[in-house]
């Protein structure tokens, strides 16, 4: 199902299409740098798992970071910059962070020229909203539905400028010739035919990994595909041991378990109690944040009215904090009936008020849980939300170390460090979904008539390796390797780490991907979910691995990594990201340390010495 | 708190199908999303079934759960009885292609049909102003997920297939009530919608606004006043003397018809 008519049954039994730029998903990164791309001139496909406008964006709630101004003139491209890099702990590629302080605000007034309607101010200007590490209101928002406003702007003019939409369509395998990407192999779900791809840039767009995990806010899609094939192309992985694990995701029931629960709660006012009534915050905040958190409830409580003469309440410390010390007071023997913590805005705000900021919020939990969030308080727990790791790219350019490669978003790594801060996703993905548009039309438009091919090998070795599942005799359903693999992703590799554990989990993963080898699917090739999951299972188990890899040689705790058995911050380790690579063989990862790339002088001046995370407590 | 559900589940293709029985363990909480997923893992592994979110956010996992339009992973198992059987089947008003999944290229290409929106340029200063009020006036309807189920239930084209090229279906006349009440587009798509989108074939049962899982009043709030301002162009006599005589219409300002 293209809505392309590009389908049907074509000659020789393979499709086979030219482009210029092929983007693979169609989520806020990968819409925005198909129609960089075609602005610039390219011709242009999307290529997206899903139906077009049903990409994880969709979930995205609060907003997006943009230094606009419009609710504090005192705010600027330097202060998000300098929140930016002290979320990740200072980890964070500096120029990704400085490139996307700089360009969010014309992003997003992009989307408003292209129909996006955005909450707005007293004076007509595009509402900011506050949220955790943002040091003033900064976030562009739609009530707390703001990704679903962005994914239909930027579906809508995708459709509006005609860019060709392969649906239901999955990328499993890239194509190089030499050193440089020559194109790619997909299947279309609805059919489970095959299409070539001839082209000389991929943009992967692909999102994150939450799907090896057992409790995620992430969709089916997240299984790490664009992560995977960027590293059996050659390029590289960098900070892929930080995984964000967002604080407040339902516990309960169930069937909604890890689902998001918006930090615009906490934003709007909402604060986290545990089982004894104790607003426990207070008891968690770092020394690194101290200077800037209210430590009394009277000074949170009356920042929200006036933010000059007041600091931050602890409920908005960064995510990573928030999440820990929840994880904290649940074990501690203080967590709800779920095992969640209480996350209370209806003592606190008017049903009104809470029903016109939070509608989507009142929805989800009057359908899904039978709360009704004005009148009782909300259980929640840490959940999977994030990954700060991705394939490692170039700041101003997004490609990666293999010619013609290009990784935008979630996929992609640097921008975020160690933790990222709510609203930089949205804002990432339009700085530099744009960039990579750009860059890559600009690559491929000076190749000339001297285009990398695509061999008739590759193609060959390609179909053959995407129809496997379904030559093994009496092998394992992928759906059981797949459940076995998040709870031991769960259960080793989450929110709080040990060196035992994830040497275990390692142990764990091997076992998986030997039982991989010999998976089997039922059934034929059309849309059959069985065959897309055995194919999606080897890039989740190579992310896995990549992750658990990163996490037990990084021996401290920052950002969304923590060590039980290295729990302080180390310095030494604040000056290099760990970079993983696939093995020779092809079967493994490879790991490698690199020197971070140093911040010019220019930029070192908005850190004072207490900027630097010390040696103490994370 | 578990139990076994009696579920029912529509397998085949275009070339046709029937529902089969699949017993599945069920528990507390669960939606009727859960249980198919418990089919596909221990009983079905190539059961066809279009999902994402699952949390009523992305709306793909349409279908009719007992005969009604629903999205599986909002239907609660806990509003059946333990003893009911449901059955699941495709979208009706789509092609299937296997299974619960069927073709709903319909809509995308309906999508395409549309002007979008064209605001002015931005202020001097590079931002654009507007009200807070004119901005939330056409909010409701772009909480839209488009899961299509008010497409699946509009009579006009449920058992209609030639209703389908002239009909564009409530979800795109929502679409037209949301660029209508956009407080800087320059559009006036009311010829269009009448026209081309079939606007006027739509004789208000109000099907789609009980089956929208967003609660979107589409019938009473974008339907019937865009019926009402399309009527108001075409056969309001006050309307069409003053635009004769050259009086301007304030309401449409800084439109022009496309």
């Amino acid at each position: 199902m293209t809505g392309n008519a590009l389908d049907g049954d074509a000659a020789g039994g393979m499709e086979r299409h030219t482009y210029d730029v092929v983007v693979v998903g169609a989520g806020g990164a990968g819409l925005r740098a198909a129609i960089a791309a075609h602005d610039a001139g390219a011709k242009v496909a999307v290529v997206c798992k899903s139906l077009l406008g049903k990409a994880h964006t969709v979930m995205a709630e609060g907003g997006i970071a943009a230094a606009m101004g419009n609710r504090w003139p005192e705010d600027n491209w330097e202060v998000h910059f300098r929140d930016t890099m002290r979320g990740g702990k200072m980890l964070n590629n500096w120029r990704m962070a400085q490139l996307h302080a700089q360009e969010a605000p014309e992003r997003v007034m992009e989307l408003e020229d292209w129909g996006a309607l955005f909450d707005r101010t007293d004076d007509g200007l595009i509402s900011q909203r506050d949220f955790g590490g943002h040091k003033y209101a900064r976030l562009a928002h739609v009530g707390d539905r703001t990704g679903l406003e962005m994914i239909r702007t930027l579906q809508q003019r995708t459709v509006e400028l005609g860019i060709d939409v392969f649906m239901e369509c999955t990328v499993t395998d890239l194509f190089k010739d030499g050193d440089a990407i020559a194109g790619c192999f997909a299947y279309w779900r609805e059919s489970g035919r095959f299409i070539v791809f001839d082209a000389p840039t991929v943009i992967l767009a692909t999102g994150g990994i939450g799907k090896s995990f057992k409790v995620t806010s992430n969709s089916w899609e997240y299984t790490g595909d664009g992560h995977a094939l960027a590293m059996r192309a050659g390029a590289s992985l960098i900070n892929m041991e930080f995984i964000q694990f967002h604080p407040t995701g339902m516990v309960w029931p169930p069937s909604v378990k890890g689902l998001l629960v918006t930090e615009s709660v906490r934003g709007d006012g909402g604060i986290l109690k545990n089982s004894e009534g104790k607003r426990f915050m207070f008891d968690y905040i770092p020394d690194f944040f101290k200077a800037e958190t209210a430590d009394t409830v009277e000074e949170a409580d009356a920042w929200y009215e006036d933010k000059k003469n007041n600091r931050r309440p602890p409920e908005l410390l960064p995510r990573d904090e928030v999440a820990r010390a929840i994880n904290s007071e649940i074990k501690a023997g203080r967590g709800t009936p779920h095992g969640g913590i209480y996350l209370d805005i209806a003592s606190r705000r008017t049903p009104e008020f809470i029903k016109k900021r939070l509608p989507s919020m009142y929805h989800q939990f009057k359908e899904l849980a039978d709360v009704d969030i004005t009148s009782e308080p909300m259980e929640i727990g840490p959940t999977c939300h994030y990954v700060m790791g991705g394939v490692e790219v170039n700041a101003d350019t997004q490609e990666s170390s293999v010619t013609g490669l290009y990784a935008v978003g979630e996929c992609s790594g640097g921008m975020h460090g160690s933790n990222r801060l709510g609203g930089n996703s949205l804002g990432d993905l339009l700085v530099f979904g744009k960039r990579a548009g750009d860059a890559a039309t600009a690559y491929a438009n000076g190749l000339g008539a001297n285009r990398p091919k695509v061999s008739d090998a590759d193609v060959a070795a390609a179909q053959a390796s995407a129809l496997a599942p379904f030559e093994v005799e009496g092998g394992e359903n992928p759906y059981s390797i797949q459940t076995d693999l998040q709870q031991s992703m769960n259960d080793l590799v989450g929110i709080i780490r040990d060196g035992s554990e994830l040497e275990q989990s390692l142990v764990a993963i091997e076992g998986f991907k030997e039982r991989a080898k010999t998976m089997k699917v039922e059934g034929h090739r059309q849309y059959n979910p069985g065959w897309h999951l055995a194919i999606d299972l080897r890039n989740m188990l190579i992310v896995s691995e990549s992750i658990a890899k990163a996490a037990l040689a990084r021996q401290e705790s920052r950002g969304g990594h923590t060590r039980n058995d290295y729990p302080k911050t180390d310095p030494v380790w604040g000056t290099k990201n760990l970079v993983v690579t696939l093995n020779a063989a092809g079967t493994g990862v490879d790991l490698a340390e690199k020197p971070l790339p140093v911040m010019p002088e220019e930029l070192t001046k908005y850190f004072d010495a207490a900027a630097k995370p010390e040696e103490g407590k994370n | 708190m578990a139990y076994t559900l009696k579920l029912r589940i529509w397998r085949g293709d275009k070339d046709g199908g029937e529902i089969k029985d699949y017993p599945v363990e069920v528990s507390e909480g669960e939606v009727v999303l859960d249980a198919i997923h418990r089919v596909q893992g221990t009983q079905a592994g190539d059961l066809a079934v279009r999902w994402n979110c699952k949390a009523g956010k992305c709306g793909s996992c349409s279908a009719e759960v007992n005969g009604k339009p629903r999205l599986m992973c909002m239907c609660r198992l806990s509003d059946f009885e333990e003893d009911e059987t449901i059955t699941v089947t495709p979208m009706r008003t789509f092609p299937v292609i296997r299974d619960l999944v069927t073709d709903v290229s319909f809509n995308y290409e309906k999508a395409k049909e549309l002007p979008y929106a064209k605001l002015p340029p931005r202020d001097a200063d590079g931002k654009r102003r507007m009200a807070q009020v004119d901005v939330e006036r056409g909010q409701e309807f772009r909480k839209c997920i488009e899961c299509f189920l008010c497409q699946n239930t509009c009579h006009v084209v449920r058992d209609h297939e030639e209703n389908k090229p002239a009909f564009a279906g409530p979800r795109f006349f929502l679409r037209y009530a949301e660029l209508d009440m956009h407080p800087l587009d320059t559009h006036d798509r009311r010829e269009l919608a009448q026209g081309a989108a079939g606007l006027g074939m739509c004789n208000i049962t109000k099907c789609c606004t009980e089956v929208c899982p967003e609660g979107i009043k589409i019938t009473d709030n974008a339907i019937i006043p865009m019926k009402e301002r399309v009527a108001d162009k075409k056969f309001d006599p006050l309307v069409w003397l003053g635009s004769k005589i050259g009086i301007r219409d304030k309401d449409r300002e800084g439109r022009t018809e496309v």
